[in-house]
C-alpha cells in the first residue's frame, strides 16, 4: 500500500527545537505521523509537542527505536545532520527538507550514502507522504488521497498541483515522494520508479520532471526496459530560455540540446511514458493508464 | 555567481597559476596608460559575463597606442550579446605556440568532481565535446580524498600533452582542484592556457564560477561577486527583493512560488499563446510584503500587459498572499495592469474571503487563471 513510509515509520527530527522544525513536527503529529524524538545538540532532556528531544541521533534511535529522520536544519550545517543520520545504525530513511545545501557538502554526503543502506530523499524536497498513514516533510496533507497511484516529483509545488489534479477525478496516491530539485539529491528517480514497480498497490506512477540534467532522460530508459507498471508524465520548463537558471540549482538548460524539456518528453514518449501538456492532461492519461 | 576575468586572474594569480601581466581600466585614457605601461602588443578585453567575448568583437589586440585608444573606444561602452561593457583589462599579449584547456567542474551525473584536459584549447571547449567528445580527457575525483597527484598527471598524459610540459600543466590542474575545492567552486577553468616557445604555461584567460549556496562561508569572493553583477536593472532589482527571477521577451507577467509549478505556469501561458514575460518565484513561506515587492517587481516591465498569480500553498498561506495583493494594488487609483489571481493550498479559502476582488480577477484552477491572462494581454495587444 506504500513505499518507504508506511504505520511502522518512526521518525526523529533533526532541528525540532527550531521553527521550521517545531511547526512541521506539530503539523506531521496532527496528519498521525509517529514522531518519536527529536535530535538537537545541547537541548537534549527537552520536550517539543509532546515529543523528547535528545542531543545525538544516535542517542534517539537508541532510545526510541526510530527509524527514519527527517532534517530541519540550516543549509551550513545540514550535510553535517545527513552524515549524523547516515552514521546512526537503524535509519532506513532519512529525509532532507533544508533548502540551499552547498553543491559539494551534498557531493560528500552523496559519496558516504553510497557505503549504506539508506534512502535519502532530498535535499530542498517537501518530503514524501503516505496518504491516511504518514507524512515526513512539508506537504500539505489535505489534498492527499489513498489510493494507487505512486508520484515521484522533482519540485514540491509542482507535486502540489499534480496531486491536486489526480485527487480532484477520484484518483488518489500509494505514497508521493518529492525528490528535490537540486544538481545532487540522495534517492533519485530511478530508485523510486523501482520502489514503485515493487509495491503491488501501485498500480499507475506519475513522473514529474524539469529542465537541466539528465536524470529524466535516463529514468525513461529504465522505465523502458524495467517496468511493468505504467508511467505517466510531466516535463516543466518547455519555455525556459538557455543559459538561465530558472530557480532551482538544477534547473538550467545548456546551450547544446541535452536537459531540455524536448529532449525529456521525447525520450520518455519513446520508452512508452505519455507525457501531458498540462497537469490536468496528466490525470487524463493516469486514468487511461489504470 | 561567476567571477569577472580580471577578479579570477587575480584569485588564480595569488594561487600560483601563472597569468600575463594585466591592468583593469574603466576609460579610454586609462587603457590607453595600462597599454604603454605593459608594453605593446597588449589585448584589451571586454569584461562581461559572455562567453565568445572574441568572435563578439569584444577583444581586439594592439600594437600601439593608436591602435589602443581605438579599441578601448570601441569597446568601453559597447553593448555584448545583451551586457554593457563598463570595463576592459589591459593584458599582455602572450606570443604563444600551442592552447590546451583544464579545467574541474561538478559533474552532477555521478554526484563527483571532474577534472578535464584537453589539447583542443583555445576554442569553445562546449563544441569541442559535444563534436569529438574523446578530444577531452576526464578524471573523476572522490570528493572524501581530494584529487591525488597522480590523478593530476593521469589525466594530463592521458590528454596527450607534451611530456615536456605535463608537470607543469598538472600543477596548474592541481591548483585549479584546490582552489575548486576551497572557494566552492562551480566550474574553475583555463582556456586557453597558453604555451610559450620557451615553455612557459600561462593563463591566458580564467573563468571561476561559485556555488551561489556556499558564498555565506565565501564572504570575499561574494563581495567580488556584488562588483561584478551586470544584469540588467529589473534583474538588480530582484536581486535586491532576493527573487529567483529571470526576464523573458513576452507580455504576461507571471509570479508564483515555487520553482516546478512557475515553470509550469509559464508552458501553460505559452500552451494557450501568450508569451510570459518572466519568471518570478517568490519562494517558500512568502509574507505579504514580499508578494507586494513580487508585484512591484512585474509592474516594473514596461512589457508586461497582464499578469498572473499562481499560489499553490504547502508553507505558503494564501491570506498572507491574498494581503500582500491588496496592499500592492490598494495604493493604486487605477490597477496598471489587469491581475489574475488563483491560490490553493494551505488557508487558500482565508485568502480567497481576503482578498479585494474589485482589485483582481479570481480564477478557481490553474488552466482557467492562465487562460484569462492570456486573453487579456492580447487584448491589449489588439
Amino acid at each position: 500500500m506504500s513505499v518507504l513510509v508506511d504505520e511502522n515509520t518512526r521518525v526523529v527530527v533533526q532541528g525540532i527545537t527550531g521553527g521550521e522544525g517545531k511547526f512541521h513536527t506539530e503539523q506531521m503529529l496532527e496528519y498521525g505521523t509517529n514522531v518519536a524524538a527529536g535530535a538537537v545538540p545541547g537541548r537534549g532532556g527537552q520536550e517539543v509537542a509532546g515529543v523528547p528531544v535528545y542531543d545525538t541521533v544516535h542517542q534517539a534511535v537508541e532510545a526510541e527505536d526510530a527509524n527514519a529522520s527527517v532534517v530541519f536544519v540550516p543549509p551550513a550545517f545540514a550535510a553535517d545532520a545527513c552524515f549524523e543520520a547516515l552514521d546512526a545504525k537503524g535509519l532506513d530513511l532519512v529525509v532532507a527538507i533544508t533548502e540551499g545545501v552547498p553543491t559539494q557538502d551534498m557531493s560528500r554526503v552523496y559519496r558516504k550514502l553510497q557505503e549504506t543502506d539508506t534512502y535519502l530523499v532530498g535535499p530542498n524536497c517537501p518530503g514524501l507522504i503516505t496518504p491516511g498513514v504518514a507524512k515526513l516533510g512539508i506537504l500539505p496533507g489535505n489534498i492527499f488521497s489513498s489510493g494507487n497511484v505512486g508520484l515521484v516529483s522533482r519540485s514540491g509545488t509542482l507535486t502540489y498541483q499534480v496531486v491536486d489534479n489526480l485527487t480532484d477525478r477520484g484518483l488518489g496516491q500509494t505514497t508521493a515522494i518529492g525528490i528535490g530539485g537540486d544538481p545532487i539529491i540522495g534517492t533519485g528517480f530511478i530508485d523510486a520508479l523501482e520502489l514503485f514497480e515493487a509495491d503491488p498497490d501501485t498500480h499507475a506512477v506519475v513522473m514529474c520532471g524539469e529542465i537541466g540534467g539528465e536524470d529524466e532522460e535516463e529514468a525513461a530508459r529504465y522505465i523502458g526496459a524495467n517496468m511493468d507498471t505504467p508511467v505517466a508524465g510531466f516535463i516543466a520548463g518547455r519555455t525556459a530560455p538557455p543559459g538561465k537558471r530558472m530557480g532551482h540549482a538544477g534547473a538550467i538548460v545548456s546551450g547544446s540540446g541535452t536537459g531540455t524539456a524536448q529532449s525529456k518528453i521525447t525520450a520518455l514518449e519513446n520508452n512508452g511514458v505519455p507525457v501531458g501538456d498540462t497537469p490536468e492532461e496528466v490525470a487524463d492519461h493516469v486514468e487511461d493508464l489504470l | 555567481m561567476r567571477l569577472h576575468e580580471y577578479q579570477a586572474k587575480q584569485v588564480f594569480a595569488d594561487a600560483g597559476v601563472p597569468t600575463p601581466a594585466s591592468r583593469l581600466a574603466e576609460t579610454v585614457e586609462e587603457a590607453v596608460a595600462a597599454a604603454d605601461e605593459i608594453g605593446y602588443p597588449v589585448a584589451i578585453k571586454a569584461q562581461v559575463h559572455v562567453g565568445g567575448r572574441g568572435k563578439a568583437g569584444g577583444i581586439e589586440l594592439v600594437e600601439n597606442a593608436e591602435e589602443a585608444r581605438e579599441a578601448a573606444e570601441n569597446i568601453i561602452g559597447m553593448d555584448l550579446k545583451g551586457y554593457h561593457v563598463r570595463t576592459v583589462l589591459v593584458e599582455e599579449a602572450v606570443d604563444f605556440v600551442n592552447e590546451l584547456y583544464v579545467g574541474v567542474t561538478m559533474d552532477r551525473g555521478e554526484g563527483k568532481p571532474v577534472a578535464m584536459v584537453s589539447t583542443k584549447g583555445g576554442v569553445n571547449i562546449e563544441e569541442v565535446a559535444e563534436e569529438d567528445p574523446d578530444a577531452i580527457a576526464r578524471e573523476h575525483i572522490d570528493p572524501a580524498f581530494g584529487m591525488h597527484p597522480f590523478q593530476a598527471r593521469k589525466v594530463v598524459y592521458d590528454a596527450g600533452v607534451d611530456r615536456n610540459l605535463a608537470n607543469d600543466v598538472a600543477r596548474v590542474l592541481q591548483t585549479l582542484y584546490q582552489l575548486w575545492d576551497d572557494r566552492d567552486g562551480s566550474d574553475v577553468e583555463v582556456n586557453p592556457l597558453m604555451i610559450t616557445s620557451d615553455d612557459e604555461v600561462i593563463a591566458a584567460d580564467a573563468v571561476m564560477n561559485i556555488d551561489d549556496d556556499a558564498l555565506f562561508r565565501q564572504p570575499e569572493l561574494a563581495e567580488m561577486g556584488e562588483e561584478a553583477a551586470d544584469g540588467d536593472e529589473l534583474e538588480q532589482k530582484a536581486d535586491e527583493y532576493g527573487f529567483d527571477y529571470v526576464r523573458l521577451s513576452g507580455n504576461v507577467g507571471i509570479i508564483g512560488n515555487g520553482a516546478g509549478l512557475v515553470m509550469t505556469t509559464l508552458d501553460l501561458v505559452d500552451h494557450y499563446g501568450g508569451a510570459p514575460a518572466n519568471f518570478l518565484d517568490v519562494g517558500g513561506g512568502a509574507k505579504a510584503d514580499r508578494i507586494a515587492n513580487a508585484l512591484d517587481m512585474v509592474f516594473s516591465d514596461e512589457n508586461v500587459d497582464s499578469v498572473v498569480f499562481n499560489i499553490f500553498g504547502g508553507i505558503t498561506r494564501g491570506d498572507e498572499v491574498a494581503q500582500g495583493i491588496n496592499q500592492a494594488l490598494e495604493q493604486f487609483d487605477e490597477i496598471p495592469k489587469p491581475v489574475v489571481v488563483r491560490l490553493a493550498g494551505t488557508n487558500a479559502a482565508e485568502g480567497m474571503e481576503i482578498l479585494n476582488e474589485d482589485l483582481v480577477t479570481v480564477e478557481h484552477t490553474l488552466e482557467d487563471a492562465v487562460q484569462r491572462a492570456v486573453d487579456y494581454a492580447g487584448e491589449v495587444d489588439k
